[in-house]
């Protein structure tokens, strides 16, 4: 079993990771840096305004970057019937979401906290501050890989899934952004902990869902 | 091959509010094979889901034992990858047994990515994901659409060495398929 979804992550990295070949793999770390650059422009200088307001942008910033891949996540492999041949093979839809959620983690997370500490002195943020965004994504970006997989198994094989998908992610993910970004004005580690326990209950709740999302969408 | 049966009684499909098929039972132990003939949309595919189990089926029940191969219209080969690798994740999922790569005529074609192959040479392609599954139960959907006739016959060589081997092949095909000792079966009879 083990060597199974070891051989499933190498192939969901394959996909996912850079250079990948479902396209468009640079595409949300380039998003996220356009949002962190824009943004001064668009607020205006004023390195104290920046100061403040600088992190939460890099949360939003984060969330809209984590959305970017969704309808590559669930909905191809439906589609070119790999569930089919995994499900004959015994392989549980629980264990492949599982596996999906960690490559797709691997896929943005690390690669965005590298981009913070660019954004970060994009948007002229403190190092104290910077401390706090990157414990604070290295918390929160767990849950937000889990909800971008169970939202995408749940809307795969809709019309319109893509953009459907988007809209489901944003409300679900306002817990984390709340408590991640919240952190930041209060400057305490309490945020932090608290986006760490939504991250774990949407990774508890993932394989679950999302198994079951894609065994209905089967049909 | 590991010992294998195939029993599935008194089943019926349901798609939307329309009943396909009711009330069909069969059964097929080791070295048997049976081909599910009928007209488009009558329930072939729907009945090689069902026994496969990646359908509910509306009623009755499906018992298989031994490791199911399936054939359908979908290759499930990533399609942006060569040949070769794509069906080397197979290869290293199913643990590694040597597929007839030269025999299906894939030899040449494993550099080029898998969209680029023709639908036949992608149901052959399909035909070596399952020889390297060394699956027991072989339920094909449609096995020889796209192959030219020197594929048929391959196809058609293949699944009697299966049967010889002691497998069990289940076959959904509107065209002519030659097995020797292969019961046929018309969906039409079961339509309600």
């Amino acid at each position: 079993m083990s060597a199974s979804l070891f051989q499933l992550l190498r192939r969901d990295l394959g996909m996912l990771l850079f250079g990948g070949r479902r396209g468009g793999t640079m595409l949300p770390l380039l998003f996220f840096l356009a949002v962190a650059m824009l943004f001064p422009f668009a607020v205006g200088p004023d390195p104290r305004l920046l100061a403040r307001t600088g992190g939460g942008v890099i949360w939003v910033a984060a969330l809209l970057a984590a959305i970017l891949p969704l309808d590559r996540l669930i909905e191809p492999d439906i589609e070119l019937g790999f569930f089919d041949q995994w499900a004959l093979r015994g392989i549980a839809e629980e264990w492949i979401v599982t596996v999906r959620v960690l490559a797709h983690w691997l896929s943005f997370g690390p690669p965005l906290m590298l981009a913070a500490i660019v954004s970060a002195a994009l948007l002229g943020l403190d190092g104290q501050t910077l401390k706090l965004v990157e414990l604070g994504l290295l918390a929160g970006t767990p849950g937000l890989a889990a909800l971008g997989v169970m939202v995408a198994a749940v809307t795969a094989g809709l019309r319109g899934g893509a953009a459907l998908a988007g809209l489901l992610v944003i409300p679900l993910a306002v817990p984390l952004l709340v408590f991640g970004a919240g952190s930041l004005a209060t400057g305490g580690e309490s945020g932090i902990a608290l986006t760490a326990a939504v991250s774990l209950v949407l990774l508890a709740m993932t394989p679950f869902a999302a198994g079951a999302a894609v065994r209905a969408a089967r049909g | 091959m590991q010992v294998c049966t195939l029993t599935a009684s008194d089943l019926a499909c349901r798609r939307g509010d329309r009943v396909l098929f009711r009330g069909l039972s069969l059964e097929l132990r080791g070295g048997e094979a049976c081909q599910i003939t009928g007209a488009n949309g009558i329930g072939k595919s729907s009945l090689i889901r069902i026994i496969a189990g990646l359908m509910p089926a509306f009623a009755g029940s499906v018992a298989v034992e031994g490791q199911i191969g399936l054939i359908d219209e979908r290759p499930a080969l990533d399609p942006q990858l060569p040949l070769g690798p794509a069906l080397s994740f197979w290869q290293r999922l199913d643990g590694g047994a040597e597929s007839a790569i030269e025999r299906l005529g894939l030899a040449n074609l494993l550099d080029v990515p898998v969209r680029y192959l023709s639908t036949g040479q992608k149901k052959r392609a399909a035909l070596a994901r399952l020889l390297g599954q060394k699956a027991a139960v072989w339920l094909l959907d449609e096995p020889l659409n796209g192959l030219d006739s020197q594929a048929v016959q391959l196809v058609e060589a293949l699944a009697g060495e299966h049967l010889a081997q002691g497998g069990i092949c289940l076959i959904a095909s509107h065209q002519p398929f030659a097995l020797e000792g292969m019961g046929r079966m018309a969906l039409a009879d079961y339509t309600p």
